[in-house]
């Protein structure tokens, strides 16, 4: 808790400057960002995955991201941004040493405390695989506290895959089962599988406990709808697929109105939603 | 609650007093419409309005602000000024209006901004009677009971001073020598026959309010949605009049210097295009008709669901404003009609 003194009202505006550690690209137009707060008395480990930050360039705007490093990695947070609009813009003309402003974390995430000792799907597809990372590696950090742990992911192409030194090294440490697979082989030297990341549930169908298995999704809409089939072929319960949405936001604070789904603010009851609340609640997908 | 009596007589020298407190806004009439301007004198006052064209929320979620300046050796927060501001005529509906938009600004997360400015405004209301646009007697907030500092109901020849807060209080205290504090017998029956008969005004009876959740629910798929779709012209006139509404839209500018920029708040409305577009440019509600079910889904049933009344205070503004008549009496009605048979379900 910080000092704060009585009376005193928080701005929860208020941003704080982070500097760019490193970058790398991830794909032709995604990017990874690696930054740390310039304050060393703020603790970087303060969230949940599934969690999202405000990041702010100062005269440029204020733009909503997932964040890709899980809350067992302290020290650093990590982004994976793909450059589509203004703002993504002029954060892909920053060098490593710049400075960015961070607010957050906003958002529920996912309840990993609360989904230990159950079995957990993994499934991203895409730019999904960006708040799923942050899942991952904290299972990886925490495996004892989760029993079977499955993980595939798909991407249109190896050179479209994110982070694909990553996975591939996560699949070789073998502490989560990891199956990736990429929809053409356009190199010829992918060693994975080839085909639609739904073609890697026979792999893991025979093995999957229904009662106890928790599914987390990310990914395109015509991702979400085919996974989606698998796992009710499994058995799932509609109301252990969590799957985390997007929507635009000014505020992350329930404030500004913008992802507003009939009544529910996607940033304080969201990004992250039950596959039960997404078939009530008409036009969340 | 402490109640005082005042003679019409001396309300010039009860604004007098107020006014010695701190800025005064109040109703002026200005053309054909009324709105909340600063006074220098009573005679400015017109209390003879049915509504002004922007509610109290103009004090609360001004249209345009700055909340940050940045140079290159920082940002600096910038927070609305901590000067007390005091409004005066503002109706039931209005105050309901402030109540609406204090859960939502006010509630866990505290806007600091919205939060700043409320501290420092007093509201003191006025009676009314209802136009033929009113309908707030259906949307359960034609009396008030809090959310005021001061409340002044007007009678003949006398105004009932109801104290609402302590800053109420102290302005009651400083006005001490104009107020009575006898209410005798009389001014009671008066204050109801009053009542009424400002209930016998109100002459738009939505009986199947109180259902508007249900209705809404099964007409979710209903046609009508894409007639008012076809009418609408995306003006974004109804959320700028509607005190509850208070969307905003963030946008960062840099001043011709180049040295230096702001970050601004202004009011957004889900009615105008791109309000639901995302970088990379989906829009989840690209049409019309998507943003008038977003609107009014929004207003009348799930706040229901969340706080057990609407969003909407009745005060009949986007019945005034509306250039292509949609408002909230003119879609609650075609979506109860469209119910059908189930009016007998919904027992009316």
């Amino acid at each position: 808790m910080s000092t704060q003194k009585c009376n005193e009202e928080i701005n929860t505006y208020k941003a704080q400057p982070a500097k760019i550690l490193a970058l790398k690209d991830l794909t032709a137009d995604t990017r990874y960002f690696k930054v740390r707060f310039v304050d060393e008395k703020i603790i970087e480990e303060d969230y949940r995955p599934g969690q999202f930050a405000i990041l702010s360039i100062p005269g440029v705007g204020e733009a909503v991201f997932s964040i890709s490093s899980p809350p067992t990695r302290t020290d650093f947070i990590e982004f994976g941004i793909r450059r589509v609009g203004s703002f993504t813009e002029a954060l892909f003309k920053l060098k490593v040493g710049d400075q960015i402003y961070i607010r957050g974390p906003y958002g529920d995430g996912f309840d990993m405390k609360g989904l230990q000792g159950r079995d957990l799907i993994i499934v991203s597809g895409g730019l999904g695989a960006v708040p799923l990372r942050s899942v991952l590696l904290y299972v990886e950090d925490r495996r004892e506290e989760y029993d079977q742990v499955f993980f595939l992911n798909g991407a249109r192409s190896p050179a479209d895959m994110l982070y694909r030194d990553d996975f591939i090294a996560m699949a070789s440490r073998e502490i989560v089962e990891t199956h990736l697979s990429v929809d053409k082989d356009d190199t010829g030297e992918w060693p994975y599988n080839v085909g639609f990341v739904t073609a890697l549930f026979p792999k893991i169908a025979e093995r999957v406990v229904s009662e106890k298995t928790t599914a987390l999704i990310c990914g395109p809409p015509v991702m979400y709808k085919n996974v989606i089939k698998e796992l009710l072929k499994l058995k799932i319960p509609k109301d252990q697929i969590l799957m985390t949405l997007e929507r635009r936001m000014k505020c992350g604070q329930g404030h500004c109105g913008h992802c507003a789904v009939e009544g529910r603010y996607t940033c304080l009851e969201g990004p992250v939603f039950t596959y039960y609340d997404v078939q009530r609640i008409k036009e969340l997908i | 609650m402490k109640t005082y009596k005042m003679s019409k007589e001396r309300f010039p020298e009860f604004i007098d007093i107020i006014k010695s407190k701190s800025k005064l806004f109040g109703p002026v009439k200005q053309k054909e419409k009324h709105s909340f301007e600063e006074i220098d004198d009573f005679s400015q006052l017109d209390f003879e309005y049915q509504r002004t064209q922007i509610a109290l929320k103009k004090f609360l979620t001004p249209p345009r602000y700055i909340t940050k300046h940045f140079t290159k050796d920082g940002i600096e927060e910038i927070l609305p000024l901590d000067e007390k501001n005091i409004v005066i005529g503002a109706h039931p509906c209005d105050i309901h209006g402030v109540k609406i938009l204090d859960r939502l600004f006010l509630g866990n997360i505290k806007d600091p901004y919205y939060s700043k400015r409320r501290e420092n405004l007093i509201i003191i209301g006025h009676s009314c009677l209802p136009d033929d646009k009113c309908f707030c007697h259906s949307t359960g907030t034609d009396m008030v009971e809090d959310g005021f500092d001061l409340f002044l109901t007007s009678l003949n020849g006398y105004y009932l001073i109801w104290v609402g807060t302590d800053n109420g209080l102290d302005l009651a205290i400083a006005a001490e020598d104009l107020l009575e504090e006898e209410i005798n017998e009389e001014v009671i029956q008066e204050y109801f026959i009053w009542q009424q008969v400002r209930e016998q005004r109100f002459s738009s009876n939505v009986p199947y309010f109180k259902y508007l959740a249900d209705i809404m629910d099964l007409n979710y798929d209903s046609e009508v949605w894409e007639q008012f779709g076809e009418k609408c012209l995306s003006c974004g006139t109804c959320s700028m009049v509607c005190p509850t509404c208070n969307c905003f839209n963030v946008d960062d500018k840099i001043l011709m210097s180049a040295e230096e920029g702001v970050r601004e708040r202004m009011l957004d409305s889900c009615m105008l295009p791109y309000y639901s577009m995302v970088a990379g440019g989906h829009d989840f509600r690209p049409n019309r008709t998507d943003r008038i079910k977003l609107y009014y889904t929004h207003k009348l049933k799930e706040y229901i669901g969340k706080w057990g009344q609407p969003s909407c205070v009745g005060c009949g503004r986007c019945v005034e404003y509306c250039p292509v008549d949609i408002n909230v009496l003119t879609v609650a009605e075609a979506l109860y009609k469209e119910v059908g048979q189930t009016k007998e379900v919904l027992d009316l």
